[in-house]
């Protein structure tokens, strides 16, 4: 009897797929977007400490007249230097991003997995909620948020994740409701788990596949959102440093001082690019298991 | 066999595949020099289990590889060897002779079949592919032919249907009409009956057997069932991980195996005389008396029963001796259960007791409601009407209005243990859920009872950190039998639990259901479609159609005069062997 049990398990135990991670990272667009984010990562989040001591000035400090090419990269609309701005300018942008996208996926998937959880009437109801917010633009009711509450911080962070979320939620009740029919959910009801613990320890794990994918393409959106409304004027105010608000104040001079709108435009466009490279090649890993070879 | 035979075979062999070795992308091999050869209107079986490499070298003669492996090499050459060897062709050249000259039935003809397009087109879709006939009203009067061969109607009508408004073994046959429409040389059967009811099992290999003479046919038939080999084969080809390890005339592998592992698979299959010893507990027949005996059974005083040769006596076995209680109270009653979707009646006033320390099957085929009756007992179907009592007290409906106590009672066993797991939580996390839920709150108490189970099951201590992606599909469900027996249940419920795996993991599965029931005098509910299974685990036997009992007693009494004629035709169309 064990001899042939033991060779029945012998054949089943094959070699493993490697893990998400290691098969997202062994596509070259994955590696190429890595490097893109971790650079423009690395500026953002190491420029504000080196400030005074690497370019000799503070992001807000006048250096010479406007649009001259006093030191590395020439000053800006009101004679500030460009390069001191851009080192101090990433970290803001990046931090409201992260900060905007995670509140997002936090309301999102919750929204999401109670929908598909309860389904029937509740499911409905929440889900054709979700459908009126999705009609709206973000943009435009991030104008309008703005208009009412002012430009500042906690304002920019919570419009962007609260019109992400129902986007999340959309992804996040797909991928619950396909595994909300497995087994091992109805085991726990059987078990008398409570609804929340079946959510969090069963359901959730499940389905981090899809939600990181979700959450690298929110992040490249939300991105793309603080800097497009710093550049409105409705997300970072003067004389904050900050890439969005810098191409806006130095586009008037594009001709005479390029640097000022060139070195935040590529900052943020090699940043979008390399989180979506990344995505791109997470979400390749997530469907299939042979991904990178 | 003779290096003469060897010639003779050849020159008039359908296909013929001489050392076949294919390896993973990993460079693992798999199948490891397999040759076989496939004569017009005989049909070969490739038997074994899962993981033997049956399907990979099934597919292997069809130059196809599945995701994950790498080309084989090895020749595989069809007929005359006019074609060269399969596995060096280019895929164009491939593809004009698959479905032409080889075709392939695959196991699920739900999946297989289009569901967007009728079913009269998808036959003549081959036909025009590979242009035999020329014109639309040919191709019909064929479709037409082949559908009659497999014995469906073929007037238009029946044509013009959609693969769902078919039954399952009607959709199969349309695959095996499908399969055979281009009057191929070879062809290649995956399992075709696995999803299958016996009823319709029989019809269809009946009717594979009469298509593969009349047309002089090669057919190459990978399945894991025995009965079915029995039936169809001419020859077979026994394959333990990636060799064949014997091969031979149907009569002899089945009837005198020569390899041990040959003899250890027949061993496992169990047979619904009962005589077959399945694992090492004896099965529950007349001469080996009931461990508690049901109602209708006569006590048993013949105290312990001989145990066969290598078998190790049980601990449990000291039991047999002393039955329980004189007077052994219903443990479970239902009464007048009933439960419909919509206007479908899935249940229909059913009505039964199970008894302390009983074990009972209830049979019936898919759609007799056997598995919603189940999860009625269990508490996860609340919305049906009518009676469940434990020990006497009614039960609510659903788990989360059944006290605490209730539901430690009651366990139910999943049928897939691929899916009643939880693939991203260890063994021991999944195991402990229902001692979390009944109050234990101390962690290291509830590993030590986690700890037990497992040993209960036969998983050691070191399965507890393992995730279920790790262990095998038996050793998954010996760790959700864990789970159900954590909390010392009065009664488990075991939804087809074996259907999904080999039939000597089934056999060790069934082993411990027996020495766990007889140690812990717990009571059975042992739901199934198979009804060979009935001698070697259950007391009494209940056969379940269309939502109601057509017949309940012991499993001798139905067994051996059934009442009525659904369980008379069930009987009658077992597939055995001996």
């Amino acid at each position: 009897m064990s001899t042939v049990d033991d060779a029945v398990e012998q054949g089943v135990a094959v070699s493993r797929p490697p893990r998400l991670l290691a098969r997202m990272m062994r596509q070259r667009q994955a590696k190429v977007g890595m490097v893109l984010t971790l650079a423009v990562l690395l500026v953002a989040l190491a420029g504000p400490l080196l400030l005074p001591w690497l370019t000799g000035h503070t992001s807000t400090e006048f250096t010479g007249r406007p649009f001259t090419d006093t030191g590395v990269f020439g000053t800006d609309n009101l004679g500030r230097d460009v390069l001191s701005r851009f080192l101090d300018g990433g970290l803001r942008l990046i931090i409201y991003a992260a900060l905007a996208t995670a509140l997002g996926m936090v309301v999102g998937v919750a929204v999401g997995m109670t929908a598909a959880y309860s389904r029937g009437r509740v499911d409905a109801l929440v889900m054709r909620g979700n459908d009126v917010l999705l009609a709206l633009p973000q943009l435009v009711f991030a104008l309008l948020a703005i208009t009412v509450l002012g430009p500042q911080g906690w304002v920019l962070v919570v419009v962007i994740g609260i019109t992400h979320a129902p986007r999340i939620a959309r992804v996040t009740r797909s991928a619950t409701a396909s595994v909300i029919t497995e087994d091992y959910i109805r085991a726990s009801e059987m078990y008398a788990v409570p609804k929340w613990k079946i959510l969090l320890t069963e359901v959730l794990p499940n389905i981090t596949g899809p939600l990181m994918v979700e959450l690298g393409l929110r992040m490249t959106y939300s991105i793309g959102f603080v800097a497009a409304l710093s550049f409105l004027g409705l997300g970072m105010q003067p004389p904050t440093a900050d890439w969005g608000l810098m191409i806006n104040e130095s586009r008037i001079a594009l001709v005479v001082q390029p640097w000022g709108v060139l070195l935040p435009v590529a900052a943020i466009a090699v940043l979008t690019v390399g989180t979506n490279l990344l995505t791109d090649s997470l979400a390749r890993a997530s469907a299939n298991m042979n991904a990178g070879k | 066999m003779s290096t003469n035979t060897m010639e003779t075979q050849v020159t008039t062999s359908a296909l013929c595949a001489t050392d076949l070795r294919v390896e993973t992308d990993a460079g693992v091999e798999i199948l490891h020099g397999v040759s076989f050869t496939l004569q017009p209107g005989r049909i070969l079986a490739l038997v074994g289990e899962s993981g033997s490499g049956k399907t990979t070298a099934g597919l292997a003669c069809m130059g196809h590889f599945r995701q994950g492996l790498a080309k084989g090499t090895g020749t595989v050459s069809l007929g005359g060897g006019e074609a060269g060897n399969i596995l060096d062709l280019p895929d164009h050249q491939l593809r004009r002779l698959r479905g032409k000259t080889i075709s392939y039935v695959p196991q699920d003809p739900a999946l297989s079949l289009n569901p967007s397009m009728r079913i009269g087109e998808q036959i003549a879709e081959t036909l025009r592919v590979h242009q035999i006939g020329a014109t639309d009203s040919e191709h019909r009067l064929r479709v037409a032919e082949v559908l009659a061969e497999v014995g469906l109607p073929n007037d238009r009508a029946y044509q013009r249907r959609y693969p769902h408004q078919l039954s399952g073994g009607q959709q199969q046959r349309v695959g095996i009409a499908m399969a055979f429409a281009c009057r191929p040389s070879v062809i290649v059967l995956d399992e075709p009956t696995t999803g299958l009811d016996v009823t319709t099992q029989a019809v269809v290999l009946q009717t594979i057997d009469e298509l593969a003479e009349r047309h002089q046919v090669a057919g190459l038939y990978i399945t894991h069932d025995l009965a079915v080999v029995a039936q169809i084969a001419d020859e077979v080809a026994v394959m333990l991980s990636g060799d064949i390890v014997e091969h031979g005339a149907t009569d002899q592998v089945l009837y005198s195996p020569r390899h041990g592992y040959t003899r250890r698979l027949l061993a496992a299959v169990p047979d619904l005389a009962g005589k077959r010893r399945v694992g090492q507990v004896e099965a529950i027949t007349g001469e080996q008396p009931l461990v508690v005996p049901g109602p209708h059974g006569v006590p048993d005083t013949t105290g312990s029963t001989a145990l066969v040769d290598d078998a190790k006596p049980l601990s449990g076995t000291g039991h047999r001796a002393t039955p329980a209680a004189a007077d052994p109270h219903p443990l479970l009653r239902v009464r007048d259960l009933s439960h419909s979707y919509g206007e479908h009646q899935v249940l229909d006033g059913i009505g039964f007791q199970l008894l302390e320390g009983e074990s009972m099957m209830l049979l019936g085929e898919s759609g007799s409601g056997k598995t919603t009756l189940s999860r009625c007992v269990a508490g996860l179907n609340d919305a049906y009407t009518g009676s469940i009592e434990l020990f006497g007290e009614e039960l609510a409906t659903g788990t989360r209005a059944r006290s605490s106590e209730d539901r430690r009672r009651i366990q139910y066993v999943f049928q897939s243990p691929f899916s009643s797991l939880n693939p991203r939580r260890t063994i021991a996390e999944s195991v402990g859920v229902p001692l979390q839920m009944s109050g234990i709150g101390d962690k290291r108490k509830r590993r030590a009872l986690v700890r037990e189970a497992l040993d209960q099951v036969k998983l050691g201590e070191r399965f507890m950190e393992r995730r279920p992606g790790d262990l095998s599909g038996g050793e998954r469900q010996r760790a959700a039998i864990a789970r159900a027996l954590v909390n010392a249940p009065s009664l488990l419920v075991c939804d087809e639990i074996t259907s999904a795996l080999d039939v000597s993991v089934q056999a060790s599965i069934l082993d411990l259901l027996r020495t766990l029931q007889t140690d812990h005098n717990m009571s059975m509910l042992f739901v199934t479609h198979n009804i060979a299974l009935a001698r070697h685990i259950s007391q009494r036997l209940a056969v379940l159609q269309k939502g109601k009992i057509v017949d309940i007693g012991t499993t001798d009494e139905v067994l051996d005069n059934p009442q009525h004629h659904y369980t008379q035709e069930l009987l009658a169309n077992v597939p055995t062997f001996k």
